[in-house]
C-alpha cells in the first residue's frame, strides 16, 4: 500500500510538479516514460514517488517515446490506469502509436509539455507538438497555468477511463512559461484526489483471463471505415457531456470552475481574441485595461480543443463583430489552425463576422501586452469598418521588414 | 454478424470465445468453443505456395517441428507427431528445415502436390560420406 503524502493546503509548484503530483494521487498501474525537456520533471517527481514508496504501480524507463506510448499501450489493454508526458521531439516520435492508442479505445492519459518542433532546433514552448496531435484521436485538454495543469489531470482521468468515452487524454501545459513557473497551487487531500477519479475500471482487458480478446486487429476496406467512424461518432457525442459533468462535479469539491469554452468580458463585446495556454491569461489582463478604457474587449480561451467545441464557440461569439485567432505554430502555408476552424464554425453563423489571424511566440518568444494592445486595436477598426482593415494573416513580435500575407 | 458502424464493440476488438471459458489452457484447440471471430476458424490456406508433406515412417517424435513451427500448426498430440494442420499452415518452411530424422520426416512441395505421389517419391536415406 503507498505511503500518503501530507500536502499543504497551497502548495508552490511549477506546472511539472503539479502534474505530477495529480498522478501520484490517482495511483497509475503503469508509467512508461522517456524523458524529454522541459517535460521531463513530470517523469523525474513521478520517479522520485515511487522510489519513496508513494506509489504502487510499475514506472518503465524504456528507449525512446514510440517505446512509453508502445508500452503504455500494452499496459492499459492489459487492463491497468496507464499515463506519461513528453513534449516536442518525443511527442513527434510518439505519433504512429497515438492513432493506436485512441483507434485501440485505452484511456491512456498523456501530459504533453508544448514545445516548439526542430529545425532550427528549440527547447522552449509554442503550439506545434499541441497542433500535431489534433488528428490523432485523443481528447485535448489545455491548461493556462500549473493549478490548471493539476485540476485538469482529474478531469482526464476521470472522462477517459469512463466506459461510455474509453478514448485517450492529453493535458497540454506551456513549456517553461506554465512547466517551470512555480505559483500557488491549491491542492486536494490525496484521498479526496483518488476519489474524484475513482478505481479504475477495466474494460476488455487481457488480464481478464475467463474472455480472451485480440487487440489490435487488423480491418481492411471491409470493416476499416466503420471502426473510425464510431470512434469519431463517441468523440462527436460522448465526450462533452462527460467532461461538462466531471466539470460540474470538480466545481462542487473544490469551487474551481472551468468551461469547454472559456469565456472573458465577452458580454457585449465587439472584439475578441481566440488564443490558448498561457497567452490567454495575458489577454485577459489587456483586456481588463482596455475595458477600462471603455473599450469593448474580450478574450476567448480554448479549454477542451479535441474535440473541437463548434456549438459552444458559435454561441461564445454571437453578436462579436471581430475576431483574433492566435497561433502559436507556424502554419507552414495556409492559415493557423485556429483561424481555420473558426473560419469553419463561424461561416454558418449567419451573423457576419471579420476574422483575422495572428502568428505569434514561435519557439518561446513573448507575447507581450503591447502586441495584445496592437492586436485590439485592429480588432476594433475591423469591427467598426465591417471588414478587414489588416492583411488576413500577419506574424507579429518577429523582426525583420512586417510580414503579413493576404 | 456487425452491419453498421454503431453494431461493433469498441476498439476493434476480437473476442476468442462467445461468453466465459475455464480451463482453456488445457482444452484441446478442437476441444475449445471458439467464437467465429477467432482466427482458428479462418483458413489462411491460400496464402501458401508449397507445403511441407509429412512421412510417418521416418519420424522419431522429438518435436522439434511442434516447437519450432511460428503458427501452432504442427498437430502433436500426446507428444505423437500427428501431422500438419493445412488451413492455418503459411508455408514457411521451418519445419522441415529443422526435421532431423534421415531422410526428414517433413519435406516441401508445391502446393498442388499429390500426398500420395510425394510419398511414392520419398527421398533415401543419405549415407554419410567418409
Amino acid at each position: 500500500m503507498a505511503d500518503k503524502m501530507e500536502l499543504r493546503d497551497v502548495e508552490v509548484w511549477d506546472g511539472n510538479m503539479a502534474a505530477s503530483q495529480a498522478m501520484r494521487q490517482v495511483q497509475i498501474d503503469v508509467v512508461a516514460a522517456y524523458p524529454i525537456t522541459p517535460s521531463t520533471p513530470i517523469v523525474e517527481n513521478y520517479g522520485n514517488y515511487l522510489a519513496n514508496g508513494y506509489v504502487d504501480g510499475e514506472f518503465v524507463m524504456v528507449e525512446s517515446e514510440h517505446a512509453a506510448m508502445s508500452g503504455c499501450i500494452g499496459a492499459s489493454a492489459a487492463g491497468g490506469r496507464v499515463a506519461t508526458a513528453t513534449s516536442s521531439q518525443g511527442f513527434a516520435l510518439m505519433v504512429e502509436t497515438l492513432y493506436q492508442a485512441s483507434g485501440m479505445r485505452l484511456p491512456i492519459v498523456l501530459n504533453v509539455v508544448n514545445r516548439a518542433l526542430a529545425a532550427p532546433l528549440n527547447v522552449n514552448g509554442d503550439h506545434s507538438d499541441m497542433y500535431l496531435g489534433r488528428d490523432s484521436g485523443w481528447i485535448q485538454l489545455d491548461a493556462y497555468n500549473p493549478q490548471q495543469a493539476y485540476d485538469l489531470n482529474f478531469i482526464a482521468f476521470r472522462v477517459a477511463e469512463d466506459h461510455e468515452v474509453r478514448l485517450p487524454c492529453m493535458v497540454h501545459q506551456d513549456g517553461f512559461l506554465t512547466s517551470h513557473t512555480a505559483q500557488g497551487v491549491k491542492t486536494l487531500d490525496d484521498d479526496t484526489a483518488y476519489n474524484f477519479v475513482g478505481e479504475f475500471k477495466p474494460m476488455n482487458d487481457m488480464l481478464d483471463l475467463d474472455h480472451p480478446v485480440t487487440h489490435g486487429v487488423q480491418t481492411e476496406e471491409d470493416w476499416h471505415f466503420e471502426h473510425k467512424a464510431r470512434q469519431h461518432n463517441d468523440l462527436m457525442t460522448k465526450v462533452f457531456p462527460k467532461i461538462e459533468a466531471a466539470f460540474d462535479a470538480f466545481e462542487k469539491l473544490t469551487g474551481r470552475r472551468y468551461n469547454i469554452v472559456e469565456t472573458y468580458n465577452t458580454e457585449g463585446a465587439d472584439a475578441v481574441v481566440v488564443c490558448m495556454g498561457t497567452s490567454v491569461e495575458t489577454a485577459i489582463e489587456v483586456a481588463k485595461e482596455l475595458r477600462a478604457d471603455g473599450k469593448k474587449v474580450g478574450v476567448i480561451g480554448i479549454r477542451v480543443i479535441r474535440p473541437w467545441p463548434h456549438a459552444q464557440i458559435a454561441e461564445a461569439l454571437k453578436g462579436i463583430k471581430a475576431i483574433g485567432a492566435l497561433d502559436r505554430s507556424s502554419p507552414n502555408g495556409t492559415f493557423g489552425m485556429l483561424y481555420n476552424e473558426l473560419a469553419g464554425t463561424v461561416v454558418n453563423s449567419g451573423e457576419s463576422k471579420v476574422l483575422t489571424n495572428y502568428v505569434y511566440g514561435l519557439g518561446g518568444r513573448d507575447l507581450t501586452k503591447v502586441h495584445l494592445r496592437e492586436i485590439y486595436a485592429e480588432l476594433l477598426a475591423n469591427a467598426e469598418a465591417g471588414k478587414p482593415t489588416t492583411p488576413l494573416q500577419q506574424l507579429i513580435g518577429v523582426r525583420g521588414p512586417k510580414i503579413s500575407f493576404h | 454478424m456487425n452491419n453498421g458502424w454503431n453494431d461493433f464493440e469498441i476498439g476493434a476488438m476480437l473476442r476468442s470465445f462467445d461468453g466465459a471459458v475455464n480451463g482453456i489452457a488445457t482444452t484441446l484447440q478442437e476441444d475449445r468453443p471458439y467464437s467465429k471471430s477467432n482466427s482458428f476458424t479462418a483458413s489462411v490456406a491460400d496464402w501458401r505456395i508449397e507445403k511441407p508433406i509429412f512421412n510417418k515412417d521416418y519420424c522419431i517424435d522429438c518435436q522439434f517441428c511442434w516447437i519450432y513451427c511460428p503458427d501452432i500448426s504442427i498437430i502433436s498430440r500426446d507428444k505423437k507427431m500427428v501431422g500438419v494442420d493445412y488451413d492455418h499452415c503459411k508455408g514457411c518452411g521451418i519445419c522441415a528445415e529443422v526435421c532431423p530424422t534421415n531422410p526428414k520426416s517433413l519435406l516441401m512441395f508445391a502446393e498442388q502436390e499429390d500426398e500420395d505421389k510425394a510419398l511414392a517419391g520419398w527421398p533415401e536415406k543419405e549415407k554419410k560420406e567418409n
